[in-house]
């Protein structure tokens, strides 16, 4: 077969053609897989909440709301329940001040103010340096360096060369202080959770803020 | 068969995409940090590399030459995007750690480069073994890449320790450490197909 010319007809007909046939093919690759996706995020999810809090069995994404943070902006709570008890709160908390782009953790918090663990979400600090804050603050072995079980009604956390008393990572003291920054948001958020849930507070003034959330928005990352 | 069999070979060394044609360097030394990241960029790199060469081998006589370009860039962006939510939907840590640079096979100049030069002037048959050819070399040469780097950076390959972490050189891992060892590579690599020739 001959090369078709480069005629108006034919460029038109030939790109058409195989736009049409590979919106086809997508259309029909995303029916197939946009389950699975789904599914995969849904679980990334729940298995950072699992990590972060104590054993529940209620499901924290569907009950999750917004609670303000204390600086203007508002962080996803998903409250972990054991029977009707609250046994703790994870929140997605984050921070900009890291030293590439935007960290995202999940901290967990038992009721007695005390963190239980915190998984990182998402984050772009230099590998072998930054990134070590995956592991580096639940060290358990070192408890200089670790959060866990640290109790925030005494105060903020802050690094060490900032007068708190966490090891900031070796050579990545930017990236702990965003680290800090993000837990102590957390923190902010779970206190005013914690203290609605004892007080029921949320029954009126807060209404507006328990409103159930869009699909969108819980599996906002 | 004899054929095909040397475009096999010429795509995985006489004309190696990353030691001798230096093309698709940006996916190249951005994601090869660690051997795992750098052989899974390079089989995905394969697979749209593979499928495009095929298909626009196939569809070479339909495509006027005036819109050849982004006909091709359309077949290639197909794939890219099949082999994303692939990885999305099955693989999510994976994909989560190459992040940006699946989409941006789209825009890999070997995966155009071999279309123009390759593809649209040869049968199927033998597009198909040039992709398999050129696609094998890339992979080969970013999971060298990323063996290389990983070892010296961290003491491990494929996250098996060989030696302790604190005597690995950073800058391995970090960016100017992906242009060093590509370099050494390179020469390394022209030395022995230098030898080769000679012989």
């Amino acid at each position: 077969m001959a090369k078709l010319q480069s005629s108006f007809r034919n460029m038109f007909l030939s790109l058409s053609a195989i736009c049409l046939t590979v919106a086809v093919l997508l259309s029909q690759v995303n029916k197939i897989t946009a389950r699975p996706i789904a599914d995969a995020r849904a679980m990334k999810l729940q298995n950072a909440i699992r990590e972060v809090v104590p054993p529940f069995d209620n499901d924290p994404v569907a009950e999750a709301y917004l609670m303000p943070d204390g600086s203007g902006d508002s962080l996803l709570v998903y409250p972990a329940k054991s029977g009707d008890e609250l046994v703790g709160f994870a929140l997605n908390s984050y921070s900009d001040n890291g030293f590439s782009g935007t960290i995202r953790i999940m901290v967990g918090f038992d009721m007695e103010h005390k963190i239980v663990n915190y998984a990182v979400l998402q984050h772009a600090e230099t590998p072998g340096l930054g990134s070590k804050m995956i592991e580096w603050f639940k060290d358990s072995t070192k408890p200089g360096q670790s959060v866990v079980g640290r109790d925030l009604s005494q105060g903020a956390l802050s690094v060490t060369k900032d007068g708190g008393d966490v090891d900031a990572i070796t050579a990545s003291t930017i990236t702990s202080r965003a680290f800090m920054e993000a837990v102590n948001r957390a923190y902010s958020a779970y206190s005013d959770s914690r203290e609605d849930a004892y007080t029921g507070a949320t029954a009126s003034t807060e209404k507006d803020e328990q409103q159930p959330l869009t699909e969108g928005e819980v599996n906002n990352e | 068969m004899n054929k095909h069999l040397k475009v096999l070979v010429n795509g995985v060394i006489k004309e190696n995409p990353i030691f001798v044609l230096l093309l698709g360097m940006c996916p190249t030394l951005a994601t090869t940090s660690s051997a795992i990241n750098g052989m899974s960029m390079g089989l995905a790199t394969m697979f749209v590399l593979i499928c495009s060469n095929a298909v626009i081998s196939l569809l070479k006589n339909v495509i006027p030459d005036m819109v050849r370009i982004p006909a091709f860039i359309v077949v290639i962006a197909t794939f890219v995007t099949i082999i994303e939510m692939m990885m999305n939907a099955y693989v999510p840590a994976l994909a989560d750690s190459l992040g940006i640079f699946i989409p941006l096979i789209v825009v890999n100049c070997i995966v155009l480069g071999r279309a123009e030069s390759f593809a649209s002037k040869n049968s199927v048959l033998s597009s198909i073994f040039d992709g398999v050819g050129i696609g094998v070399g890339f992979t080969l040469a970013l999971t060298l890449l990323g063996v290389s780097r990983e070892l010296l950076g961290t003491g491990k390959v494929f996250s098996q320790t060989l030696y302790p972490e604190q005597y690995g050189s950073l800058i391995f891992v970090l960016a100017p450490g992906a242009f060093i060892v590509l370099g050494y590579l390179i020469s390394l690599f022209n030395l022995l197909l230098r030898k080769q020739e000679t012989n």
